[in-house]
């Protein structure tokens, strides 16, 4: 339940894929100096703007040049994830790569616990490319969004790009928010402004989850016996209450609810994540 | 090209005439293009210095701060077309502050005076003012040519000057600059009698043109060869460009948003028809499924598709690319995954150059974009490609190997393994062998970008290997200091080396004291050198300028963004102050552009590391050691 998994789910921890979940979560806790969850938030923050806002960044603070991104050292941000690798050569590269900064702070360094997204100027694409996909993402997310489904990942992935470049602003036509499911390295975006009800989010969430192996190369499980499986519980498998799983989210306090409980509308104004929790980890959350 | 080796040694004793005259050598110099060969010739002897320099026609200088246009102008008399760079590359991405400096406007002034009758000018990572583009188009009655290329500080203004100024105007490109894009009435400035226009482009412009301008324009230029128009220009537009100039070379579309009519689709698809020589298409904005199609019948003679605006599913790909059976380059968006570039690796045999930019750079979660697997199918199916800028979210070292074993010509091989220090995938081992494997099997690789989780290991390769590495990109890599002087003491033929947080401190800064005069420049930034270390490299090596630029709130003795630079005419004037330059020339003897003035102790005669240098010592006749070195630097410099 703790931040652990995210800060170190993101960016390295995941391509250190033989290294089973609960290692994963278990050494990233151990290493992070001050994953505080609210420092986190604003690591992997939307807005990009929030991310100066760090407290003892260091030296690296924010740079007065950053237009779209923040910055932030990346190299501690290896460091930590790096140290939790088994082989002796990551270890002495990471070890290399923590005194790459010396400067900077220990704070700094967990706190940095961000995306590649908070490093400026990586990756290295022309600032010029870079707005041109966001304002092609802008016009084609409200000219298109009918004829979406065919094209519906490359829709996810500009209208997502536009929120991540706008400094303050969501976007009118769509709200997306992360997903992670426990036992999966990979998350997803859902658009909660697609659905209208909890029903066909579940079931969005179940055909991205479910449906689909968690390895990095995306076999798709093809089994006949799964996909009878998923299709015989279509309904509310993550609603009901009955299934492994559960789903929960994270609203603006901070806390994590089960979600169904309160109005579609009150939900989609106060929810930040979404996190399909095993349901025996699930107790005690708030109702 | 250099000095024939069986000429007897007399003939090149400058106290004899030249067994030509004057005007038959520099005919037959003019004949040369290549910036190096010229450099080699005018090496040779005094008089086929003098030659060389009157009959050059084309000045390349690669940093516009290694040399000043006065000393430009005194030694080429009769320059017509200058191509000009300035900012560091990494001011591409945001690294370099705005007022950086890399102003065009001195050079106007001193060319408006030597060079009045110049006709081009090429200008990439320059500060440009739309005053300078007025400048520009007034003082020069012949200019033909403008190109800037990611240029920045001016807006549309300074293009209504070009287009109202400049009667002989033959090519306006300009490309990837940070424009203030005011309005399009620019495009109605170029005059009615105005008909030599054969390259226009203006697709990195978002308001809308005026189109009625353009149409004109169009229609009445006959020799427009390169037509690249602007999102703004709609699917209904295109079609009544394309009727006006059926003769298009190359053409940039602008938005491909459907909106057609059905008797209006006809007419494009009958336009599309009418494009028999187009080599180049790009633009594409807004491509969908339905209008695609359209652009086939223009594909027959492609050689170069640039899809990197269209956001293309991977069937989308497929399809066009089965109607341009001779493409040779090839840009597209991630978008097209895997299964795209499969398609590639099967239609497109003659492939020699692949970019693959990512639609979704900063959204790491989102599981999208292309694997290994993807180049890994391109290199099966073609094997002449020599050119590939790949942004990728995981690869191994295993694949890498392959995909250069089938196609060992790689001369610029750039891999952006977009999360950092990221390790192979399935073995979690660094990416130290797929390098290896790059430099041992790319004898010809002129250009290297490396990502992901790289020890020391990698650059020991790179040192070992890359004979003819000219231009390196590290960012997040290695383990020490070793890591650098590796590279450093390898590589024989490097000129760029940039690098961004890496753990290299002043050992390895300094480890390339006698390198960096043979480069053209080193950039280093949030690695881990201090202010120290750049001031001993300053101490050492005068000839060098040293520039550091500290970030916002870092301590005072790191050097956070180091520069350094060959130059003849010591520490630039126009910093600005969040640039030092650190240097041990005094004030006294700062430069005016003119050799004689500078300080003599910065011009004892080098160990220039070149034996053509050597060798045009020994044969030549100079008449001071210092015009040789000059001479030398000046090679140098601007290569």
């Amino acid at each position: 339940m703790q931040g652990g998994f995210f800060g170190g789910g993101s960016g390295g921890s995941v391509c250190m894929s033989t290294v089973s979940m609960e290692d994963n979560v278990v050494m990233s806790s151990e290493d992070s100096s001050s994953p505080d969850e609210g420092e986190l938030e604003l690591g992997l923050g939307l807005s990009l703007g929030g991310a100066a806002c760090f407290k003892g960044s260091g030296p690296r603070g924010c740079q007065q040049y950053a237009r779209i991104l923040t910055a932030k050292d990346l190299p501690s941000k290896v460091s930590v994830s790096s140290s939790s690798s088994t082989t002796s050569s990551s270890s002495t590269l990471s070890r290399a790569i923590a005194t790459a900064g010396t400067k900077r702070t220990a704070d700094s360094v967990a706190a940095s616990n961000g995306v590649a997204s908070q490093v400026v100027g990586w990756p290295p694409i022309r600032s010029h490319r870079m707005h041109i996909m966001v304002n092609q993402a802008k016009s084609q997310v409200t000219e298109e969004f009918s004829s979406m489904n065919k094209r519906k990942n490359a829709v996810e992935e500009k209208v997502g790009n536009k929120n991540i470049n706008s400094d303050n602003t969501k976007a009118r036509t769509s709200l997306f928010v992360k997903v992670n499911m426990d036992g999966t390295l990979i998350g997803r975006k859902v658009d909660l402004n697609a659905h209208g009800c909890y029903e066909t989010l579940a079931q969005a969430l179940e055909n991205m989850f479910l449906r689909t192996t968690t390895t990095v190369n995306m076999t798709r499980l093809s089994t006949p016996e799964h996909k009878n499986m998923i299709d015989a519980k279509r309904h509310s498998q993550l609603l009901g209450g009955s299934s492994e799983f559960v789903l929960t989210y994270e609203d603006k306090d901070g806390d994590w609810m089960l979600v169904g409980d309160v109005p579609w509308g009150m939900f989609t104004s106060s929810v930040k994540r979404l996190r399909i929790m095993r349901t025996s980890e699930a107790t005690g959350l708030g109702k | 090209m250099g000095p024939n080796p069986k000429m007897r040694k007399e003939f090149f004793d400058s106290t004899r005439s030249s067994p030509f005259p004057d005007e038959v050598l520099e005919r037959v110099l003019s004949l040369l293009k290549s910036h190096k060969d010229r450099s080699a010739v005018s090496l040779v002897c005094k008089d086929w210095y003098n030659a060389e320099s009157w009959s050059r026609a084309h000045v390349f200088i690669g940093n516009c701060y290694s040399v000043s246009p006065e000393i430009v102008a005194r030694r080429f008399p009769r320059v017509k077309s200058v191509t000009l760079k300035g900012k560091p590359r990494f001011s591409d991405f945001n690294l370099v502050p705005e007022n950086w400096g890399a102003d065009v406007h001195p050079w106007l002034v001193v060319f408006a005076a030597k060079y009045p009758f110049l006709e081009e000018l090429r200008l990439k990572r320059m500060a440009v003012s739309d005053e300078s583009l007025e400048f520009l188009a007034i003082n020069f009655p012949n200019f033909k040519v403008l190109s800037l290329l990611s240029c920045d500080g001016f807006s549309t203004d300074g293009l209504a000057a070009i287009a109202t100024h400049c009667k002989n105007l033959t090519q306006l490109d300009i490309q990837e600059n940070g424009i203030d894009d005011k309005s399009g009435s620019w495009l109605s400035c170029f005059p009615e009698n105005f008909t030599s226009l054969e390259v226009l482009n203006f697709a990195n412009l978002n308001t809308d043109v005026n189109f009625d301008a353009l149409e004109r324009l169009v229609s009445r230029c006959k020799s427009l060869k390169v037509l690249k128009a602007s999102k703004s220009i709609s699917l209904e537009h295109l079609q009544r460009l394309l009727v006006c100039a059926p003769q298009l070379i190359e053409l940039g579309t602008g938005s491909l948003m459907p909106e057609l009519t059905a008797c209006q689709y006809a007419q494009l698809e009958n336009a599309f028809n009418q494009l028999k020589n187009l080599s180049t298409l790009s633009g594409l904005w807004e491509a969908s499924a339905p209008y695609l199609p359209l652009l086939y019948p223009a594909c027959t003679n492609l050689t170069f598709l640039n899809l990197s605006y269209a956001f293309l599913q991977s069937h989308e790909l497929e399809s066009l690319l089965c109607q341009c059976p001779h493409l040779r380059r090839l840009w597209v968006l991630d978008t097209v995954g895997d299964k795209g570039l499969e398609a590639v690796g099967s239609n497109c045999p003659l492939l020699e150059e692949l970019r693959v930019f990512p639609a979704d750079p900063f959204d790491e979660e989102v599981i999208h974009g292309v694997t290994e697997a993807g180049l890994l199918a391109v290199s099966y199916g073609c094997r002449r490609l020599h050119y590939v800028l790949y942004f990728c979210r995981q690869m191994t070292n295993a694949a890498v190997a392959t995909i250069v074993q089938n196609c060992p010509d790689f001369t610029h091989f750039r891999l952006c393994i977009m999360n950092p220090g990221q390790p192979d995938y399935l073995t979690n081992k660094p990416m130290d062998e797929a390098f290896g494997a790059v430099v041992r099997t790319c004898t010809k690789l002129q250009r290297l970008s490396v990502s992901g989780l790289l020890t020391d290991l990698t650059f020991e390769y790179i040192g070992q290997y890359a004979k003819n590495l000219e231009t390196l990109s590290v960012a997040f890599a290695g383990s020490s200091d070793r890591g650098m002087q590796c590279m450093l003491e390898g590589c024989p033929k490097l000129r760029k080396l940039e690098i961004r947080d890496c753990p290299f401190g002043n050992a390895a800064l300094l480890s390339g004291l006698e390198k960096y005069e043979s480069m053209r420049s080193l950039w280093m930034s949030a690695c881990n050198v201090t202010m120290n270390g750049c001031r001993l490299l300053a101490r050492e090596m005068p000839r060098l300028n040293v520039e550091v630029m500290k970030d916002d709130g870092s301590d005072d003795s790191q050097a956070d963004k180091v520069y350094v630079y060959r130059s003849v005419v010591g520490p630039r004037r126009d910093a600005p102050p969040c640039v030092l330059t650190l240097s041990e020339v005094d004030e006294a003897s700062r430069c005016d552009g003119s050799p004689t003035n500078q300080n003599p102790s910065r011009y004892e005669l080098p160990s220039w590391p070149h034996a053509p240098c050597r060798t045009g010592l020994r044969w030549a006749g100079f008449s001071s050691l210092r015009n040789l070195f000059v001479v030398n630097a000046w090679e140098h410099c601007v290569s």
